[in-house]
C-alpha cells in the first residue's frame, strides 16, 4: 500500500493540484477587466486543458519517433493512445473556449486565427484516426500512421503557435506579443495558473497511461483469437 | 334544507375564522423574527461556496473513479502476467 502510494505520488499530486485549482480558482482574487470580469477565472480551466493536449501530444510524437526507429508495436500503441487522450483534451478546449467567447467576443465562434487553427488542428489529427481505422495489417498501420503523427504535430505548432502571434488574434498575447505576460502578471492568479497546468496535464497523463494500459491488456489477451 | 344551508354557512365562517387565524400567527411569527437574512458560512458571496462545494465534489469523484479504474487495470495485469 505505502509502496504503491510511493510509486504513484504525481498521481496524488496531480489530484491535489486540480483540488487546489477549482478551490482557489473560485475563491481567491482576480483583476477587475471590462469584458471579460470573472470569466477571467477560466484562464484555470480552460487554458490548461490546450497545455495538457500539447504535452499528450507530445508524448505521442516522442513514441511514433520511436517506433520509427525500434519498430516495436508497444511505441505504436503508446502513440495511438496518447493521440486520443490528447485529441479528447482538445475537444474539451474547443468547447470550453467557444463557451467563452459567447459571453466575452459574443459570438460561438468568430474566424480569429488561433480558433481556425485550433479546429484545424484537430481535424488534422483526426485523420490520424481514420488512416490508422483504414490499415488491417499492424506493422504497416503502426509505420504509416508514425510518420502522418509527425507531420500532424508539425502543423499543430504552425496552427496553434506560429500563425497565431503572426495575425492579429482576439486571445491575449498573439499578434507579435507572445506569452501570458498581460494578465499573468498578475501574481494571484499566478499562483493559481501554474498548479492548474500542472495539475490539468498530469490529470491527463494518468488517463493516457489507463487508455494505454487497456490496449495492451486488450492486445495481450485477444492476440490469439 | 334552511337547516342544512344555515349548518354549511356556519361551518365555512368557522374555517374562515380558524384558517385567518393560522395565517395571523405565521405572519406574526414571520414578523416576530425578523432578521431572517443570514448570510453566514455557505451563504456568504451569493453562495459562490456552495458552487465551489459542488465541483470539488465531482472532482473528488471523477479521480475516486480514476483511482478505482487504475487498481482494477493493476488486478487485471497481475492475473494475464500470472497465467
Amino acid at each position: 500500500m505505502v509502496f504503491e502510494m510511493i510509486k504513484n505520488w504525481w498521481k496524488i499530486f496531480a489530484a491535489l493540484c486540480v483540488l487546489y485549482t477549482v478551490i482557489a480558482g473560485f475563491l481567491f482574487k482576480v483583476p477587475a477587466q471590462p469584458i471579460l470580469h470573472e470569466t477571467i477565472r477560466n484562464l484555470y480551466f480552460h487554458v490548461p486543458m490546450w497545455f495538457g493536449m500539447m504535452t499528450i501530444l507530445f508524448v505521442s510524437l516522442w513514441h511514433s519517433i520511436k517506433y520509427l526507429s525500434n519498430s516495436n508495436i508497444q511505441s505504436d500503441i503508446i502513440a495511438s493512445q496518447a493521440a486520443h487522450t490528447g485529441m479528447f483534451m482538445g475537444v474539451l478546449g474547443i468547447i470550453t473556449g467557444s463557451i467563452w467567447a459567447r459571453y466575452t467576443w459574443g459570438a460561438w465562434w468568430v474566424a480569429d486565427t488561433k480558433l481556425n487553427g485550433a479546429a484545424i488542428t484537430l481535424l488534422i489529427y483526426m485523420a490520424y484516426f481514420i488512416l490508422r481505422g483504414s490499415l488491417d495489417e499492424e506493422q504497416k498501420r503502426a509505420r504509416i500512421s508514425a510518420v502522418y503523427n509527425i507531420f500532424a504535430y508539425v502543423m499543430l505548432i504552425v496552427f496553434l503557435l506560429i500563425l497565431p502571434r503572426l495575425n492579429d488574434s482576439l486571445h491575449p498575447g498573439n499578434g507579435g506579443n507572445p506569452g501570458f505576460s498581460k494578465y499573468d502578471l498578475d501574481s494571484t492568479m499566478r499562483m493559481v495558473f501554474y498548479p492548474a497546468v500542472i495539475g490539468w496535464i498530469l490529470l491527463g497523463v494518468w488517463m493516457m497511461t489507463i487508455k494505454i494500459r487497456i490496449e495492451k491488456l486488450k492486445r495481450k489477451t485477444f492476440i490469439n483469437d | 334544507m334552511i337547516n342544512l344551508l344555515k349548518k354549511a354557512g356556519v361551518s365555512l365562517a368557522l374555517i374562515f375564522i380558524a384558517t385567518s387565524g393560522f395565517a395571523q400567527d405565521a405572519a406574526q411569527t414571520a414578523t416576530n423574527n425578523a432578521p431572517v437574512e443570514m448570510a453566514t458560512g455557505l451563504y456568504q458571496s451569493g453562495k459562490i461556496y456552495v458552487v465551489v462545494i459542488v465541483v470539488a465534489v465531482i472532482l473528488i469523484g471523477i479521480i475516486g473513479y480514476l483511482t478505482m479504474l487504475d487498481r482494477k487495470i493493476s488486478k487485471l495485469e497481475k492475473e494475464i502476467e500470472n497465467k
